[in-house]
């Protein structure tokens, strides 16, 4: 199987998120960089279906030239080959970013040959478009469905399964298809030291990013409305445990 | 005119419809879009929300969800009826219908909106601990409203259904639902009125039984932190956050748990919030209604104990 999987460089927030003075970004100076939580799940997923049906998976990324930590983090855990969309600036509009990374796909796919299975997150940690991978299938002519938290490759096809209000769904997709998935699909693992060695020596090509901008511009961030609460002290330890047990009364909870 | 998108299965309309047709309705006159035969009992309920008009679609691919059918079909109704604005909920099937029409129509498409009246928008990012405001140039406006961003008040008008033609690829029936199996009947982390919930500071996952305990003392059910999901303690479905589950109880108490962002906003629509840490700094302490300082270790088993107490000596239960 080839598989590709496109994933997104975004801050590693902690206990909140400040905003840079002049409201464009969020404040990363005291932040590390990971890529959004759904992606390393498909990452995880990309590996083990090599591991299981052979093939080779390929990371994907759009973002700036520090973006090479999160390729080069997904080739620790497996992955044989990075691609690097670079770009500098605020982050591109979800049009934009899809048409970059469609032109970049048929690019690669007219030379290497077509991916059997192309995976994103369900959506991005940080701006949350929902978006970019059902305009990229789009753009490609292939099936596309998201949330999906299992995966059965069966010849060509697969059968991928979410979760819903009612229960399971599941979906028959035939291959080449794109996939949407969330977090809980795997337990990602973490890279070896040899998977760390090897992947400072992955070559990452290089393509520039093209589109049109789309209709969407960002003005400003804003901090969401803290819920501020003076947090009602119950005591110290087990014996609290009264106090905790008239508060459960009190609120109905205790019938 | 602004079209909201119905989000049903099956017939059984989602709540998050009910807010989305309340947003509509403070915005402008209000038409909704039933997709597939299952919904055309809806009529009377959407016109308990407001809406004047009911569009319903009719199609052999129709019979069960598939996410490219329904956004050709909001595609087509966009062309066919020309609304301003085209509204779906903020849900995963709402964001990625709406997604597959803005594709298919190649417009932008916003969102979890939380404003959308007036040129400017603003919109949640991460999950809902930041907010943006944004422009969107574009002939129809495509958006998805954040759950639980507006009060699903009920505001009755005679609505009446009109057929609406569409053209459908028998294609489109590729990612149709092709299997379900159904969830057993009971609380879920999602519906459960209380939620005992753990984090990295319950040590291991044999420290969890406490919790469990508590949890079925009190007709809930356990969550845990994404730190425990990954360690392998709990499994995924019982993680409260911003790429686990969303929940709203009447109560979620959190032991050992840090209260990072990622967590915070999964659990910031519950109630009330107990927050079991011995740090008092924490951010789950400092963010919660009420808040232990100790080890949950020990505090777990004694609210345990002091509730089976009370029990025992009130008046026994018939």
């Amino acid at each position: 199987m080839r598989i590709l999987v496109c994933v997104k460089r975004v801050p590693a927030p902690g206990a909140r998120i400040n905003i840079t003075a002049d409201g464009q970004a969020v404040d990363t100076a005291f932040l590390g960089f990971t890529m959004s939580p759904h992606e390393e799940c498909a990452v995880e997923e990309a590996v083990q279906l090599v591991e299981q049906h052979g093939g080779e998976a390929t990371v994907l990324t759009l973002g700036p030239a520090e973006a090479d930590e999160q390729l080069r983090y997904a080739a620790s855990l497996g992955v044989a080959k990075a691609v690097l969309l670079p770009i500098d600036g605020p982050d591109w509009d979800p049009q934009l970013t899809a048409q970059a990374i469609g032109a970049a796909i048929t690019d690669i796919e007219a030379t290497d040959g077509a991916f059997d299975l192309i995976l994103f997150g369900n959506e991005s940690a940080d701006s949350g478009g929902f978006q970019v991978g059902i305009r990229v299938a789009h753009a490609l002519g292939r099936p596309v469905v998201n949330g999906i938290k299992g995966i059965d490759v069966d010849g060509g096809s697969l059968r991928a399964r979410r979760e819903a209000d009612a229960g399971v769904e599941v979906y028959e997709v035939s291959m080449p298809a794109v996939l949407g998935v969330k977090e809980g699909i795997n337990l990602p693992r973490y890279p070896t030291l040899k998977g760390r060695l090897a992947s400072k020596k992955v070559a990452v090509a290089q393509v520039v990013p093209q589109g049109e901008p789309g209709g969407q511009r960002m003005i400003t961030l804003l901090p969401a409305a803290e819920q501020v609460s003076a947090t009602v002290i119950l005591g110290n330890g087990p014996e609290a445990a009264g106090a905790v047990v008239d508060m459960l009364e009190e609120i109905g909870v205790l019938k | 005119m602004i079209l909201v998108v119905v989000e049903h299965d099956r017939g059984t309309m989602s709540p998050a419809t009910w807010e989305a047709l309340a947003a509509a309705r403070a915005v402008g006159e209000v038409h909704a879009l039933t997709i597939g035969e299952a919904a055309d009992g809806l009529v009377d309920q959407i016109g308990a929300y407001g809406a004047t008009t009911v569009h319903q679609v009719h199609h052999d691919v129709l019979t069960d969800y598939g996410p490219e059918a329904w956004g050709e079909v909001v595609a087509q109704a966009t062309r066919a009826l020309s609304p301003d604005i085209v509204l779906a909920t903020g849900t995963d099937r709402g964001n990625e219908v709406m997604a597959h029409a803005a594709a298919i129509l190649d417009l932008p498409m916003v969102a979890n909106v939380v404003e959308f009246d007036g040129e400017n928008l603003v919109r949640v990012r991460w999950g809902g601990s930041l907010l943006e405001r944004c422009r969107l140039d574009a002939p129809v406006r495509l958006l998805t409203v954040a759950h639980h961003a507006f009060a699903a008040e009920e505001a009755p008008v005679s609505a009446h259904a009109e057929s609406l033609a569409v053209d459908l690829d028998p294609m489109l029936a590729r990612t149709v639902v092709r299997e379900r199996v159904e969830r057993k009947a009971g609380v879920t982390l999602s519906t459960a009125p209380v939620v005992v919930s753990g984090g990295r500071g319950v040590g291991s996952a044999e420290g969890f039984a406490p919790l469990l305990e508590l949890a079925a003392e009190l007709g809930g059910v356990v969550g845990c932190s994404r730190a425990v999901t990954n360690l392998g303690w709990r499994n995924h479905t019982d993680q409260v956050g911003q790429t686990g589950t969303r929940i709203a109880p009447d109560i979620y108490i959190a032991c050992g748990i840090s209260g990072a962002i990622q967590h915070w906003v999964g659990a910031m629509a519950s109630k009330k919030i107990l927050a079991i840490n011995t740090d008092a700094e924490a951010n789950m302490v400092t963010k919660a209604d009420y808040a232990v300082i100790g080890d949950l270790h020990q505090v777990v088993p004694a609210i345990t104990a002091e509730v089976r107490r009370r029990r025992s000596t009130s008046s026994p239960r018939t």
